[in-house]
């Protein structure tokens, strides 16, 4: 795992999924903006997948248990595609609130991931 | 969804709206308390059968409440009161039980401390989830069955 790649992508997680969370609100449906910010986080947790992947063949060990990471990495991946898809079919203000969410989700899961690469068992 | 509502209205509320939101945080919780109980148990079952049991049973919990919520009819309805109210029952005993006697949960649960690993969502999510159930029977609905 790669620190500032991973505060990077919190920070986009969380600004995207407070933007959902207030637009879906105010009664918005899923729009580009909500849609590409949950692409966005989406796509970098395939990044972090690589990066998971890469590290500890350079020599980036994890701190804590690999196992646990995957298994966190995994249901993250899951999230933004299950919320995007919810999307995609219920074109309603809800759906928007759900990319939000999903978003703090990953988010919160990110930071875990991060806990256990970098501090536990360290 | 029309503006007549048709004659299962209590379904089509259940799934509508804010409800929706709700499922997905009980997706997400399900999800979570899956991955986190298939670690314990793949890992360090022998540390802790019991809190890492209850773990697998819980997370078994949240998937049934999860889909319950989804489908339609009264059963379906039924099992959602059931095991959002296991949920709620769980989250206070284990919650208070871990404060008050820690010796008996010396290892986490998704129960443990009301769920704190979890953002507290275990202690909230059921509370949430009997309000919504509670709002989603429509006065026709009742009217017809005595549960």
């Amino acid at each position: 795992m790669i620190e500032w790649l991973t505060l990077l992508q919190i920070l986009v997680a969380v600004v995207g999924g407070a933007i959902a969370v207030m637009l879906g609100l105010i009664g918005r449906r899923p729009s580009d903006l909500t849609m590409a910010f949950t692409g966005v986080v989406a796509l970098l947790l395939i990044v972090q997948l690589g990066v998971a992947i890469a590290s500890p063949i350079m020599g980036n060990e994890p701190s804590g248990s690999l196992l646990e990471f995957y298994i966190y990495l995994i249901s993250a991946i899951l999230i933004p595609f299950g919320a995007g898809f919810w999307a995609l079919l219920d074109r309603s203000r809800w759906s928007t609130i759900i990319l939000g969410v999903a978003c703090l989700a990953v988010a919160v899961m990110l930071f875990r991931m991060s806990q256990i690469w970098f501090i536990q068992g360290a | 969804m029309t503006a007549t509502r048709p004659p299962h209205a209590n379904e089509h509320t259940r799934r509508s709206g804010l409800g929706r939101v709700l499922i997905a945080v009980y997706a997400v919780l399900a999800l979570a308390a899956l991955g986190r109980s298939f670690f314990q148990i793949a890992t360090k079952f022998h540390d802790a059968p019991v809190a890492y049991a209850l773990s697998a049973v819980a997370a078994l919990i949240y998937v049934v409440a999860t889909i319950a919520l989804i489908a339609p009819g009264r059963t379906w309805m039924r099992v959602a009161w059931v095991t959002i109210s296991i949920e709620l029952a769980g989250v206070l005993i284990v919650g208070f039980l871990s404060i008050f006697l820690p010796v008996l949960f010396p290892h986490d649960t998704v129960w443990s401390v009301f769920g704190r690993g979890y953002l507290f969502l275990p202690l909230v999510m059921p509370i949430l989830g009997l309000l919504w159930l509670r709002r989603s029977r429509s006065p026709l609905a009742v009217a017809g069955e005595t549960r």
